[in-house]
């Protein structure tokens, strides 16, 4: 009972299963997102004149700035990865899969430690107006997806990388996939940068 | 093909299976099981509305000292009452139980997509459900804030309320990976031969449904976590600035607006009204198709329509808020696109009319529920468009005319049709049939029944009695000429629910004792009736791949002179 196009691409779609499911999930996530967003525009436009900050006046612009080159860099090394298993340089693979986790992972160090810390120490938090709500939830919830993303990394950096020696190309399909997710997160964030930060 | 899984156990087969047949048993199962649930908390409410005050038979003494239904009580049973109806009983039956079970069959696939995210779907449904269940043993109650869940009521309410927004962000999950599922598996996994315009109708609204699951759930998952927020971090999302309660401000930042979640939550809940509709219009196609003997008329014009209808249902959503203070031409603007909406909607149904001319009708039970579902489904079609329109609307916003409304689309329409599907594939799945003259029983109560409890609603509506009231109406002026209708709808709801013991007790009796029937004991053409009777769990699907050769409801055809009665999906037809 195998399932078609678990690995080969399917002869009309000229996609294999997941590819598409991936793409599916990201659509969803496009809508997670944008019911945020809208939810920033309209508290934005219905609050009282003068009441809305500017974000650049509340949040470090350059640790902002900082961070979104470390996404995009992780998103470079993503597709590095991916394309040395095409290129059947395993090692390689394990190099640049193994940055694009350590990117990730600086990304929510800094996140946490030079924005989140010093923020609640200032006793800043979210129930302190609603700009502050909104940003602790807006990165927050992307924080949560970065998160997600470096597990999922994780486990195909190690235990998950077992599968290139038996289905080497079900597995670099495992990685596109991985990637895209990853690429999509990155995204979101390029989006909430100058949203919350600049705007 | 049979030998890969013979060392599965007990709990990889029938708990925790990665086969599409068994996750579509447990989701029916599981659903039909809350629907019941659902139907008891109305039960008790209604005898309230019958008796204000009086003490509740039999479950009395569960309910309070006294016997009788509390007024917090009675508003968490309504909250609860919608949402395991409609996130735990419906949909679930109609998209998790028959959208998994007879999807891949119909389209010759071996299973879905992804078996085991089709699993985590319905074990995320299954906690998603154990938590709104145990919110009612939460420190006082489950939500009580309607299953609209509108702000700030919702957010300064009790403990069940942030059960309530967890349970849901589960359901919601749940529905997302069925919905991922569903749709990879029609493009990717359709059979040889089996072209879009080939798709059985049944397969067409599982489609279209799981794109709307898809899209528009994920907005009310952002406003359940801006709602958390609120009641757990403190936030003023839906909280505005200078918010009394009790006679004191609120202690809390402020600056937020309720009517926000108002459109977040719409935005789900109107295309969710069709995710409630859409499978059910496809159940009674099959249905009505099959028992009538001749092709489904206008196919095609009846996929072109539900594709509209699924791209229209994300544009109408705030004709629920007409009522908010929302300028005209906003008003002007959805209630034109509610005009729209109801087109697609009327060309399937008049398809389904006409498909009934010049058929030899087989007035076999399935059939009669797929019939019923017509007028019902009409009346609760029709009586939504004064409703649509901002004007009459501000009449008959929050009366009972709306309960009716939506109970007729829902409960009559919907669930007269999940039955028909119930007694349609019931074969298929277990490879006996369901008793006929209970089933015959089971149809006429359920359907004088339901038309007892929701038709008096549109007169007491018309009057002017508000839906949230805990006495009835009784202590309303406007309210005393039609006051007599809630005891009438209170017996017609009492033998609603007896006349489900019949088919409860032949759902149970058949599996085991039913008529035993050959694979496609109602004749049918779609593949799903090429598989086995009873298709053995995590066996697979069909003996050999089918190959598809014509579209999916060729009955009576006439071939080289004589007339074919009707030919399967993968029988070649030659017409010369």
């Amino acid at each position: 009972m195998e399932i078609p196009y678990t690995v080969d691409a399917h002869p009309e779609t000229g996609l294999h299963n997941s590819k598409i499911g991936i793409w599916l999930f990201l659509a969803s996530e496009v809508m997670l997102f944008g019911g945020l967003f809208s939810a920033y525009i309209l508290l934005r436009t219905g609050s009282l004149p003068g009441v809305w900050p500017l974000g650049s006046d509340i949040l470090s612009v350059p640790i902002g700035t900082f961070n979104t080159l470390v996404l995009i860099i992780s998103s470079v090394t993503m597709v590095m990865s991916w394309a040395s298993l095409k290129m059947n340089d395993f090692s390689k693979y394990k190099l640049y899969m193994g940055t694009t986790i350590l990117l990730g992972s600086l990304f929510l160090v800094i996140k946490i430690f030079y924005e989140y810390i010093p923020k609640f120490s200032h006793h800043h938090f979210p129930s302190t107006d609603t700009f502050y709500a909104i940003y602790f939830t807006l990165t927050g919830l992307h924080g949560l997806h970065v998160l997600g993303g470096i597990l999922v990394n994780l486990y195909f950096w190690g235990p998950g990388s077992k599968l290139w020696k038996t289905e080497p190309e079900r597995f670099s399909n495992r990685i596109e996939v991985a990637g895209l997710y990853w690429h999509f997160v990155d995204l979101v964030w390029i989006f909430l940068f100058p949203t919350l930060y600049l705007l | 093909m049979s030998s890969a899984y013979h060392d599965e156990g007990f709990w990889r087969k029938y708990v925790f299976s990665t086969d599409h047949k068994w996750i579509g048993i447990q989701y029916a199962v599981t659903a039909l099981f809350f629907l019941l649930i659902g139907f008891c908390l109305i039960l008790v409410m209604r005898w309230q509305l019958a008796y204000p005050g009086e003490a509740v038979p039999i479950i009395g003494k569960l309910l309070s000292e006294e016997g009788m239904l509390t007024p917090d009580l009675y508003n968490s049973f309504g909250a609860m009452h919608g949402t395991i109806m409609i996130f735990l009983g419906v949909v679930p039956l109609a998209v998790g139980g028959f959208g998994n079970y007879v999807l891949p069959l119909q389209i010759g696939a071996p299973d879905m997509a992804f078996p085991k995210i089709n699993m985590a779907s319905y074990w995320s449904f299954f906690v998603g459900g154990v938590v709104m269940l145990a919110s009612f043993f939460m420190p006082q109650g489950a939500a009580s804030s309607g299953w609209t869940m509108y702000p700030p009521l919702s957010v300064i309410q009790t403990t069940g309320e942030t059960m309530w927004l967890i349970g849901m962000v589960f359901l919601i999950t749940s529905s997302l990976l069925g919905a991922i599922n569903f749709i990879t598996t029609v493009i990717q996994l359709r059979t040889k031969g089996m072209t879009w315009m080939r798709l059985p109708f049944f397969v067409w609204t599982q489609f279209i449904t799981s794109f709307l699951l898809l899209l528009a759930f994920p907005p009310l998952e952002s406003a359940a976590i801006l709602q958390l927020m609120d009641r757990l971090a403190g936030t003023s999302f839906f909280l505005p600035s200078g918010l009394y309660v009790g006679g004191e401000v609120l202690n809390v930042s402020g600056g937020g607006s309720p009517l926000l979640w108002q459109h977040l939550f719409w935005f789900l809940a109107h295309p969710e009204v069709y995710v409630l509709i859409l499978p059910a219009m496809g159940i009674v196609a099959e249905i009505i198709t099959n028992n009538t003997r001749k092709p489904l008329w206008g196919y095609r014009s009846m996929v072109y329509s539900l594709i509209f209808l699924g791209f229209m249902s994300f544009i109408v959503w705030a004709h629920h808020m007409f009522l908010t203070g929302m300028g005209t031409t906003m008003a002007a603007f959805f209630q034109t696109t509610t005009m729209i909406i109801s087109i697609p909607s009327v060309i399937i149904l008049s398809a389904m009319f006409i498909s009934l001319w010049g058929g030899s009708i087989r007035f076999s039970v399935p059939m009669l529920f797929a019939l019923a579902f017509l007028p019902m489904f009409g009346i609760g079609g029709l009586t939504g468009l004064p409703l649509g329109l901002a004007s009459a609307d501000i009449h008959l916003h929050d009366t009972y005319y709306v309960i009716g409304h939506f109970h007729y689309i829902v409960a009559p329409g919907t669930l007269l049709a999940l039955f028909a599907g119930i007694y349609y594939w019931f074969p298929k799945v277990t490879g006996r049939k369901m008793n006929d003259s209970l089933g015959r029983i089971h149809f006429f109560g359920t359907f004088i029944g339901m038309n007892g409890v929701f038709m008096p609603m549109f007169i007491q509506g018309l009057a002017g009695v508000s839906r949230r009231l805990y006495d009835g109406g009784t202590t309303y002026l406007h309210a005393q000429p039609v006051l007599q209708w809630n005891e009438f709808m209170t017996i017609s709801a009492i033998l609603l629910g007896l006349f489900q013991i019949p088919f409860i007790v032949n759902f149970f009796m058949s599996i085991k004792r039913g008529k035993k029937v050959s694979s496609n004991p109602w004749e049918a053409t779609t593949l799903e009736w090429a598989a086995a009777p009873s298709p053995p769990i995590r066996h697979g699907n069909f003996s050999s791949v089918p190959e598809v050769y014509h579209s999916p409801y060729e009955y009576n055809v006439p071939v080289n002179g004589t007339v074919e009665e009707f030919v399967p999906q993968n029988k070649v037809l030659e017409v010369e």
